[in-house]
């Protein structure tokens, strides 16, 4: 892999296909734990966590099960039982051997155990039929973007907070509208080409 | 075909539902359980009135006996009580608290200028000192009503106005307020002063309709000793003070509140 391609990769995850503002995946976190920078960040991080492990369980699934016995119309099923499975033995893990890492992540983790996000990048990824490194490595691209809007969006609300508006929007029409906006900016990054 | 798909679901389920238990005792984190009944217990508001950073944290500081059972003032003797029977500990008599706003000022209080901002406090504090002729008074645009998590003040009149039955006394307003004239006070207190002008009664007179002028009468009216004026603003003595109301009937500027002409006397229920 050269480096031309990763930063090929990278672009393409973060900005031109990014998850929730382009593909409109894992609209739920977005939404619900953006009010705040601190949460926001917190979630972003789990995602991230997440996808990136997520990805390396379905990619062996995919491979080692699924492939050989033919039964990839089984694909969504087994990914989300493996994805599941695995979040939920992490928290475990973490629980005993780095309580910081679970206080910090802990009430975040479970809350993707079957986010559209994480199971959207397992099933894109056995779509492109990718090798290990390049899976692992475009969902934690994947996380890393999915974060990026979240922040963004995160400190938008914030300001919203002292935004003049008819209170008829107050509350969750402002922030859909918003999102509305920052997706269609996100849009204008299609087409985005570094090494022609 | 369709064996396969069943035989190599079925199994993975199984497989992982092994691993998780055999994880779930490997990993095994002894949790104090009482932790989540105080949860249960407490308001769940995470107002911060306890000093900690949320219910979750002042739950855990209380089993670990790093907290009283009544600290929480938003919960108040209900939730104490049931605090102290979780912990088994003898139940401590929590006093009520309630927040009062002084001042009554409000539209019956001049502007110096007329405001266009941002519609909160702190903002308009920014341009000198906000846009009343009272440097005390309230600003009226409600940066306390948005910090209330029990929804107990609004704004009447241009003035902040506590809900006294739905006010639990966390005090997150107390804070909240630029000019710092949101005080705690006892909830069985039956008569309160709702001004902060320490201005003198003539230039008071000019800007606010409604303002303590440091007139002296409810001195002496009170035959208990229990008000007195302070740099010319009227001060109640709670401990001497009986309830009676003559100071709030005798104030020529009607801002003594008498909260036994709302609700019958709160003295009863103590």
């Amino acid at each position: 892999m050269t480096w031309q391609s990763l930063i090929t990769m990278s672009l393409g995850a973060i900005l031109i296909e990014n998850f929730v503002l382009v593909r409109f995946l894992g609209i739920c976190p977005f939404l619900g734990v953006s009010k705040k920078l601190d949460t926001a960040m917190g979630m972003g991080m789990a995602v991230i966590f997440v996808m990136t492990a997520a990805s390396a369980a379905t990619w062996a699934v995919q491979e080692y099960l699924l492939k050989p016995l033919d039964i990839g119309y089984m694909q969504t099923v087994a990914f989300i039982l493996v994805i599941a499975a695995l979040v939920q033995l992490v928290e475990m893990f973490l629980q005993k051997a780095v309580p910081a890492l679970y206080k910090a992540l802990g009430i975040y983790l479970p809350l993707i155990t079957t986010n559209c996000a994480v199971l959207g990048v397992a099933i894109i990824n056995s779509d492109n039929g990718t090798g290990f490194l390049e899976s692992v490595l475009f969902a934690f691209l994947s996380g890393v973007g999915f974060t990026f809007a979240l922040l963004l969006f995160a400190t938008i609300r914030q300001r919203l907070e002292f935004a003049e508006y008819p209170d008829a929007f107050e509350g969750f029409p402002i922030a859909l509208v918003t999102a509305g906006l920052l997706a269609m900016c996100f849009m204008g990054f299609s087409g985005l080409e570094i090494f022609p | 075909m369709v064996q396969y798909a069943v035989l190599a679901l079925g199994g993975m389920g199984i497989v992982l539902g092994f691993l998780l238990a055999a994880a779930a005792k490997l990993f095994y984190v002894k949790v104090d359980h009482r932790i989540g009944e105080i949860e249960e217990a407490l308001p769940g508001a995470n107002c911060g009135g306890c000093g900690y950073a949320g219910c979750s944290a002042f739950a855990a500081a209380l089993a670990g006996g790093d907290a009283e059972p009544n600290g929480c003032p938003a919960g108040g003797s209900a939730v104490a009580e049931r605090l102290s029977s979780i912990l088994g500990v003898e139940t401590v008599k929590n006093t009520r608290l309630t927040a009062l706003v002084r001042c009554s000022g409000g539209a019956r209080a001049r502007n110096r200028f007329q405001y266009e901002g941002i519609g909160d406090c702190h903002a308009a504090m920014r341009i000198a000192g906000g846009y009343k002729e009272c440097p005390y008074g309230c600003i009226g645009l409600g940066s306390c009503v948005k910090s209330c998590p029990f929804s107990a003040i609004s704004v009447v009149d241009g003035v902040a106005v506590v809900d006294h039955e739905r006010c639990t006394g966390c005090q997150t307003c107390v804070s909240s307020c630029p000019k710092n004239i949101i005080v705690p006070v006892p909830y069985y207190a039956d008569v309160n002063v709702a001004c902060s002008s320490r201005d003198r009664g003539a230039s008071l007179r000019r800007i606010c309709d409604i303002g303590c002028l440091g007139c002296r009468i409810c001195e002496k009216t009170c035959i208990h000793n229990a008000i007195h004026i302070e740099d010319n603003l009227a001060a109640i003595d709670f401990e001497k003070c009986t309830g009676c109301g003559d100071c709030a009937e005798k104030c020529p500027r009607k801002l003594i509140v008498d909260a036994k002409l709302d609700r019958g006397s709160r003295l009863m229920e103590v």
